[in-house]
């Protein structure tokens, strides 16, 4: 029932029995919730586990899109979802997921029976357990890429799906996986990074990174683990469980990350535990076979491209005298492994809209485009943001056309208009600050898109409470709001980066009020523009002059 | 959680069913909107907890707890950002929730 | 108390636990004793006639009992609260590390949805609250026949990385 080129795990009878029985099984929880049975302390761990929050106006629903990657079926049923249990609309999370804001706890047996009829579902996307496994948009596509990293993530997803051993760690546990020397799925701030590689002889091998993570203790994850063989995969992944779980603090919510035990305990010490519980697993048991690899991978087979001639450079494919389409196609087009086709990025930062979301009428309008130019696959990112991955250049500017039509056209994938910001104080429980309004603000700010390709990549990531999902750690500047006596205020942080040179922001100055952060930003774009050297990125300048540089020219001369 | 300041208290909490925010209201009930809050101070307001959690346990209504309010022409109005946004819905969608007098 | 096995039958329990710190003499017949008694009073408990078990915290690891297994016919793991999960650590490695066969019991505050976790890794008994609706308890046995991962129990293969979860009255893995 989902499209048959579309590169997800295609389900079968027991994948749908199993999916089935799960919704059952919550179905009766959240009877035995309703009758009292269930105590809310007990209920909550369980409902969580079906990412099932209880937010500042109602329930908050967590879809998974596992790495990432719809159908356009699968699309059309969240927007219908949408439409009939929530207000419309659905939010694009930092993990790739889908959220709905104004769900009932008790419609939502209906609606994972609605999920489940398109293979979808909520498990493990909240609770102490493995989450939704993230990689890169653009997987299966990217002229970069060296192994696609969807097949280990559909590997991943199947094994940490209710582990009986690992459902019941310290905290949340977050994985992610490139398949591309430029890493687009921020591995360094995930409690376990892979890198997905060729290992000599042409094998597939992954380096594993382990204790990256933003919030109140951030860290970039730490080598680990160098050329692990395919087979050990798993059997290595269940030894970093095994040792977190037992060794993860449990006294201290705020410690109970493995990025603190890894501080605590130092890497060193600690891959000797993790090598020593490896070689103790390792064996026929975890071993993961290249045969089942070979299948997974059958489902992830590139769709059927049409020989096509190669592509010349993109700013050549650009229509003659459209200024539009040719900036849409510098920062939306990525070029593709497939000679003839291209990755198109669909951003949800429209100026003065809020980041990430999309009505259920541009659901389906981008669940037909993906069906009509992508074989009926589409993508979200960890930005918030949409990719068509596989489209064939010459339908790039009907399809530019098309999405103009449905205002998702903003040819501003990677500049300051494309903010990735957390629901913030206007949804989230945790908040203390609002993070949306604001980043309309900037957006609106900065809303000329020649301005926006003037100033080039500057990647802004705000979050409304030091618990970061937002990611503003890592943007290029980073906006943090905090609660100082009740009035909403915002530290700014620069050179942040969540790729292959990952990095944390510094912070440039002291935090300011809500009225004068656009203008702060204001001062650092216009600073950049004015220091910067021929080809040098926003990110690129403050690596050269620092963040302390910026400060005066931000904030005025010191005292 | 800290300590509140002596002053004006009401007590909230969420429907189990639904997630939406209800205020204890002055006949010991459950109210959807901060308007028909029962306002109580010192005292008065650590036995309206009590009381609003004996009623929770019977209404399917979960975790009652105080907030400080003021007190403004429409009624009781929450000191914090978070409560205020909580009681009146998204500031940047006032087209949804309790201030579109809707409920989830 | 129920005791609860892992197939969702209720048993008699025959074991007495001894508190930590208890003074009395130990009765006659099985005893659990805490993990400190046992390192206190291992000669005299393992002189004992009758079958002895052993109970760890949830912070206790099965390395520490890993060489005096022989002397244990029952582990039992105590779930301070049930989201203390290090106990299906334990309790793993118990069987697949150091081959344990004998009974391991679960302990202290667990919920009926756990019980399958507790079966797949290697629980073989479960005390219950008094009070406890055992019918919920004896329905999660069956709530879920899939798993995608190994277990510490043998499990019939399905395909791929899927296999079969054992449940009660369906044939033996």
């Amino acid at each position: 029932m989902t499209e048959l080129h579309a590169g997800l795990y295609h389900y079968d009878e027991i994948d749908r029995r199993f999916l089935a029985e799960r919704v059952e099984q919550f179905r009766r929880q959240v009877e035995r919730r309703i009758s009292g049975e269930l105590s809310e302390a007990e209920f909550r761990p369980l409902r969580l586990m079906n990412g099932l929050y209880l937010q500042l106006h109602a329930y908050m629903l967590r879809v998974a899109v596992p790495y990432g990657v719809l159908s356009a079926t699968q699309l059309r049923r969240l927007a219908a979802i949408g439409r009939k249990y929530d207000r419309g609309y659905g939010h694009f999370t930092t993990r790739q997921n889908l959220q709905f804001n104004w769900i009932r706890l008790v419609d939502v047996p209906a609606i994972l029976d609605e999920l489940a009829a398109v293979d979808m579902h909520a498990i493990q996307t909240s609770g102490n357990c493995i989450r939704n496994v993230t990689t890169d948009q653009f997987a299966g596509a990217a002229a970069d890429e060296l192994v696609d990293p969807r097949v280990y993530a559909e590997i991943l997803r199947q094994w940490s799906t209710l582990h009986p051993e690992f459902s019941f760690l310290p905290r949340k546990f977050k994985i992610a996986i490139t398949g591309s020397p430029h890493d687009r799925a921020a591995i360094a701030i995930h409690d376990v990074g892979i890198r997905a590689r060729a290992l000599a002889a042409g094998a597939v091998g992954f380096d594993i990174f382990v204790g990256g993570g933003l919030g109140r203790a951030p860290y970039l994850a730490k080598a680990l683990r160098e050329g692990l063989p395919e087979a050990d995969l798993l059997a290595y992944l269940e030894a970093v469980l095994r040792i977190y779980n037992q060794y993860g603090r449990r006294d201290n919510i705020y410690k109970a990350r493995i990025k603190i035990l890894v501080h605590e305990v130092g890497i060193t010490r600690l891959r000797e535990q993790i090598d020593a519980e490896f070689e103790r697993i390792r064996g026929p048991k975890y071993r993961l076979d290249p045969e089942i690899v070979a299948v997974i991978r059958g489902h992830f087979a590139p769709p059927p491209f049409e020989t096509l001639p190669p592509e010349p450079p993109a700013d050549a494919a650009a229509p003659a005298g459209d200024p539009g389409f040719a900036r849409w196609v510098r920062t939306n087009v990525t070029p593709h492994r497939q000679p003839g086709y291209a990755v198109v990025t669909i951003t949800l930062k429209p100026a003065g809209g809020i980041p990430g979301d999309a009505s259920s009428e541009q659901m389906e309008a981008v669940a037909d485009l993906a069906e009509r130019f992508s074989f009926g696959e589409l993508r979200v990112s960890h930005e918030q943001n949409l990719v068509l991955a596989h489209v064939r250049r010459d339908e790039l500017p009907l399809l530019w056309q098309e999405l103009g039509r449905h205002g998702l056209d903003s040819a501003n994938a990677g500049l300051i208009g494309d903010i990735i910001a957390c629901p913030g104080l206007d949804y989230c429980s945790l908040a203390n600050a609002r993070s949306i309004p604001l980043a309309q603000q900037i957006s609106q700010r900065f809303a000329d898109p020649e301005r926006q390709h003037a100033i080039g990549e500057l990647k802004i990531k705000m979050s409304g409470c030091i618990n970061a999902c937002g990611h503003h750690h890592v943007g290029h500047i980073g906006v943090l709001g905090v609660d100082k006596h009740g009035v909403e205020t915002y530290q700014i942080t620069v050179g942040g980066s969540a790729t292959e040179d990952a990095a944390m922001g510094v912070v440039v100055g002291p935090a300011v009020g809500y009225d004068e952060v656009t203008d702060k930003i204001e001062r650092l774009v216009a600073a950049y523009l004015d220091w910067r050297l021929e080809g040098e990125r926003f990110i690129d300048t403050v690596a050269r002059l620092g963040a302390k540089t910026f400060r005066e020219r931000v904030y005025g001369p010191a005292a | 959680m800290a300590r509140l300041a002596d002053g004006l208290k009401v007590v909230t909490a969420n429907r189990l069913d639904s997630g939406g925010a209800v205020w204890f209201g002055a006949d010991d009930g459950w109210q959807p909107t901060i308007a028909a809050a029962a306002v109580f101070e010192g005292a008065g307001a650590e036995s309206a907890l009590a009381r609003a959690r004996e009623a929770a346990l019977r209404s399917g209504v979960i975790e009652p707890y105080l907030i400080e309010v003021a007190l403004a022409e429409s009624g009781p109005r929450p000191r914090s950002p978070r409560e205020q946004i909580r009681s009146h819905g998204p500031s940047v969608r006032t087209d949804l929730g309790i201030q579109a007098g809707q409920q989830p | 108390m129920a005791l609860l096995l892992k197939d969702g039958a209720v048993a008699d329990n025959p074991w007495i636990t001894i508190a930590d710190g208890a003074a009395d003499p130990l009765p006659d017949g099985p005893v659990i004793v805490g993990l400190a008694e046992w390192r206190r009073d291992r000669a005299a408990l393992s002189a004992r006639n009758t079958p002895l078990g052993v109970r760890l915290k949830s912070s206790e690891r099965a390395d520490e009992i890993a060489a005096d297994l022989d002397r244990f016919t029952l582990v039992a793991l105590e779930f301070p609260v049930f989201r203390d999960g290090r106990p299906f650590s334990t309790a793993r490695e118990l069987r697949e590390h150091y081959g344990f066969r004998g009974e391991i019991r679960a302990l202290g505050h667990v919920l009926a949805d756990q019980y399958q976790f507790l079966v797949r890794t290697g629980f073989t008994s479960v005390e219950v609250a008094d009070g406890a609706a055992l019918v919920n308890w004896r329905h999660a046995l069956s709530e879920i026949t899939v798993a995608y991962q190994p277990g510490a129990i043998d499990e019939s293969p399905l395909s791929s990385l899927r296999r079969r979860v054992a449940t009660p009255g369906s044939q033996p893995a």
